[in-house]
């Protein structure tokens, strides 16, 4: 399986992402400047945290005009996988690849710390190895992560299963007090329709490693590789 | 026609503004008990050459709803005025 981690100018989890996934998870992956056209060779694209274009104006707003960017919503619709982490998850909202917004958290500071999280949904490749209602704890360093969507797209990405991971308290309560940015319904990640395209708030990638403090987040890459190593062996039996 | 336009974007009333709401406490800390409401937002002016004043707010409207606001949470409202020119009698 193929990595490719998007270079915005102002990423700077890319380094992050590129070592959990070819390190750390023993995968191909190989970076993409936001100007590349050509991402055939690619199975997952990655959106790193950071600062895409210094924030100007909204979080993710001119990364969207990217020239990759297209590409990444035909290679998302060919069905390939794409995840976009922290500013990457801004960036897919903004461009529309998932509903709903990202801004200021409600208590206006930039908030960085560990924090858990409850696997909400099972059964796409991002969440393989994990199971439902298991928590989990990932970093979170951000200073606009409010999640926003209407009421009826919030009803709607309930009622699909389309909430990936919900702020919790360590025993896996989802409280107000466990909610870290104001996010509606405790929503910390998403993915869209299909199962092809998540976005989190936290970093997984910066959970991989016993010596950073845990390995809860390199299940989500080696989640999607096995899972996608059991789709492909189940095609070679037909 | 060269057109100066004014854009206010604020957040939707239904969206809640951490920013106008903390201003607000502040204001009344300050002893300005009577403010109520406050609200943050961006303000955008460029200049714009078209045809008419309808012209230059169709296409202001237009940039505001492909990128300067974003429709989920923010509204906006745009202000055309014609640009004064120089006398040249």
């Amino acid at each position: 399986m193929k990595f490719g981690v998007i270079v915005f100018p102002g990423s700077n989890c890319d380094a992050d992402c590129h070592h959990a996934i070819h390190t750390v998870t023993g995968q191909e992956v190989r970076y993409v400047w936001h100007e590349e056209t050509d991402i055939d060779d690619l199975d997952c694209v990655v959106l790193p945290g950071g600062f895409s274009y210094g924030d100007y104006l909204r979080c993710g707003a001119v990364a969207r005009f990217s020239p990759v960017m297209g590409e990444i919503v035909r290679h998302a619709a060919k069905g390939k996988f794409a995840i976009g982490i922290c500013n990457g998850f801004q960036v897919l909202t903004e461009s529309g690849l998932l509903p709903g917004a990202l801004y200021r958290n409600d208590h206006l500071k930039f908030v960085c710390k560990p924090q858990h999280l409850r696997v909400e949904r099972t059964g796409i490749p991002f969440t393989h190895f994990y199971s439902r209602g298991q928590v989990v704890e990932f970093p979170i360093a951000h200073g606009e992560g409010r999640f926003y969507a209407d009421p009826d797209t919030v009803a709607q990405l309930e009622d699909n299963g389309q909430v990936v991971f919900r702020y919790c308290a360590p025993d896996g309560q989802v409280t107000p007090e466990a909610n870290p940015n104001g996010s509606l319904n405790n929503i910390a990640g998403i993915c869209n329709e299909e199962g092809n395209v998540l976005g989190l708030m936290p970093h997984p990638e910066r959970r991989c490693e016993r010596l950073l403090g845990g390995t809860d987040g390199k299940k989500l890459f080696k989640g999607l590789v096995e899972s996608m190593l059991v789709h492909a062996i189940s095609l070679g039996r037909r | 026609m060269l057109y100066h336009v004014k854009i206010e974007i604020t957040l939707k009333p239904t969206v809640m503004d951490a920013q106008g709401t903390t201003m607000e406490k502040a204001l009344h800390k300050m002893g300005h008990a009577d403010v109520q409401n406050v609200r943050i937002g961006k303000f955008v002016t460029m200049e714009v050459e078209a045809k008419c004043t309808s012209c230059a707010r169709s296409a202001a409207e237009a940039m505001c709803k492909e990128l300067l606001a974003n429709p989920i949470i923010e509204q906006f409202e745009v202000h055309v005025v014609e640009a004064e020119t120089e006398c040249v009698a």
